[in-house]
């Protein structure tokens, strides 16, 4: 009997070492991250100069001399989230109003499947009907000699980060109290009137933070953007071919050597302080909550 | 009850234990074991010879990591693998790292254009000139009246580099398109009338129209005998100072030999012996 007991205790202090272990695992591959993308990041910047390679507006890294810019890799980057945030936010912000407060039961379970599933489509599916049947209309559509483009690859980005926004939205909208939208039904306000200007504003934290999240998505998205954005190190315009900061890393990673490899672990550092600003974003709007 | 839930964790730990152990035990090379890296654009030639040879020596396992030159002569010059492959020649400093490259074969670049394009052959001279933005509508060449939408590989790419050093446009391509695989290349000249593009010879089909290159059209026969002139060197790396391992040095034998011709060949390359 006392045995046993000893054994159980020495059993749950082992239990509870294991968990700790696995927690620091993941803190620990974090921190890993972190670590080598700044050991492996910084050499190259320090050989290209700090300028020379943020504010460097021409990327030739296998010419001779090469000449190392991402300024169009940032700008793309930041562009095209913009435009699928433009595109995304009002349809996946007027989705979550409608499926949080209107849609009947049967349609929201038929609306909330669909956004389910979209959320589980592979990226490079995105990215496979974008290059055979939005590059090739684009290009019809408004007389271009090539479809692959900054815009094609923002309508992509907008459909991928519809789900993150819908979804997070709901959610908020839905903990937003009932007091507060019967008061404004009682005081003689329609339901849509009630909808936009109670339940909104008091959701306007869990909808940022939705907005936030479909940035961080648009953002780190590799693989969709880089089969219908043409991948030439232009400076961002709508119909022209254009290289993300994700993009940039994933397409020339495979054949690089030397300085051009290590450059591109700089891209990668320089991604990573961007998905680190969004982060604490997030984390500022859901405290606010 | 409590002695079953120590039992079956002591045998997940084991589980674990063995599956991190073989996890790490991949990246090693053993007596037994060929360990190859690098091109993707020889995945083709070297599956068949890979194949064959583990056909004829079955106690050798033969392993291919389709990484990309440059990731393939890393590797070989880390010692992560035997033999690395690349679809381009050593460049010098790699040279000078103490690596020595052997020509297993030769494979044609093909200049590709839509089927409904109805230019059918261009010499050295223009192609180059329509990548470098010379010229810039097809009607210069004699097709429709329409922009030429040049289509190509990533920086690093052996074809590109194939393509650029052969073609003389080092650092001077006006990319509209820069795609990281053969079959992107293939299927964007596909979907567009008016591209452009290049692409390795055995990766040639249907879908698209191989241009003849100043009369002369790409296939074996021409790129052995050296007429056809847009061809890249499919090359195995070594370490000068590093001995092969047995099984490794029987592979290089077998795919340097004279009985791996007709197996290169099949592969749609042109071996170099």
């Amino acid at each position: 009997m006392k045995n046993k007991k000893a054994f159980g205790k020495i059993f749950e202090a082992v239990m509870h070492a294991v968990f700790l272990l696995l927690g620091l695992v993941t803190v620990g591959c974090v921190l890993l991250i972190t670590v080598y993308l700044v050991i492996a990041g910084l050499p190259a910047i320090r050989k290209i100069g700090i300028v020379n390679f943020v504010c460097g507006d021409t990327w030739r890294s296998t010419a001779n001399p090469p000449s190392f810019g991402i300024l169009p890799f940032i700008m793309t980057s930041i562009y095209g989230t913009a435009g699928a945030i433009v595109i995304g936010v009002p349809v996946g912000f007027l989705t979550a109003v409608y499926l949080a407060k209107l849609a009947k039961p049967a349609v929201r379970s038929v609306v909330s499947g669909a956004v389910s599933l979209l959320a589980g489509i592979p990226s490079v599916v995105y990215g496979l009907v974008g290059m055979l049947v939005l590059v090739p209309n684009i290009r019809r559509l408004f007389h271009i000699p090539d479809g692959s483009s900054l815009f094609a690859a923002i309508i992509v980005l907008a459909i991928m980060i519809l789900p993150s926004i819908i979804n997070v939205s709901v959610t908020a909208l839905e903990a937003v109290p009932r007091e507060y939208e019967d008061a404004s039904l009682a005081l003689g306000a329609t339901p849509v009137e009630t909808y936009f200007r109670v339940s909104v504003p008091a959701a306007k934290s869990g909808i940022a933070a939705a907005v936030v999240l479909g940035v961080g998505r648009a953002i780190g998205e590799a693989m969709a953007v880089m089969m219908v954005s043409g991948n030439a190190p232009n400076m961002p315009s709508l119909f022209q071919s254009v290289r993300f900061l994700t993009t940039a890393v994933a397409s020339e990673m495979a054949y690089a050597s030397g300085l051009q490899r290590e450059a591109l672990f700089s891209i990668a550092l320089v991604l990573f302080l961007f998905i680190m600003l969004i982060n604490a974003a997030l984390n500022f709007f859901l405290k606010k909550r | 009850m409590k002695t079953g839930n120590t039992k079956r964790f002591a045998l997940t730990a084991v589980i674990a234990a063995v599956a991190f152990a073989m996890l790490t035990g991949c990246s090693k090379s053993e007596a037994g074991t060929v360990s190859t890296d690098g091109s993707t654009s020889m995945e083709e030639v070297i599956g068949v010879l890979g194949e064959a040879f583990m056909e004829e020596n079955k106690n050798i396992t033969f392993t291919y990591n389709p990484t990309g030159s440059g990731s393939g002569i890393q590797a070989v010059q880390e010692g992560r693998c035997d033999i690395g492959l690349s679809s381009r020649s050593l460049k010098d400093d790699e040279k000078a790292g103490g690596l020595t490259e052997t020509v297993l074969a030769y494979d044609g670049i093909a200049v590709i254009v839509n089927n409904e394009n109805a230019v059918n052959d261009l010499d050295l001279d223009t192609i180059a000139k329509i990548y470098k933005g010379e010229i810039t509508n097809w009607s210069e060449v004699g097709g429709n009246d329409t922009q030429i939408v040049l289509i190509g590989r990533e920086a690093g790419s052996g074809t590109r580099d194939g393509f650029e050093s052969i073609t003389g446009t080092e650092d001077e391509c006006q990319y509209r398109q820069e795609l990281t695989s053969t079959g992107d290349v293939i299927t964007t000249v596909s979907q567009n009338p008016d591209a452009i593009g290049y692409a390795s010879l055995s990766a040639v089909s249907d879908s698209i129209k191989a241009l003849t290159v100043g009369g002369v059209a790409p296939n074996e026969a021409t790129v052995k005998d050296g007429s056809y002139v847009i061809q890249r060197p499919f090359v195995l790396v070594t370490k000068n100072d590093t001995k092969l391992s047995a099984a490794a040095q029987k592979f290089f034998d077998f795919a340097t030999s004279a009985d791996a011709v007709e197996l290169i060949s099949s592969a749609g390359v042109v071996a170099a012996k």
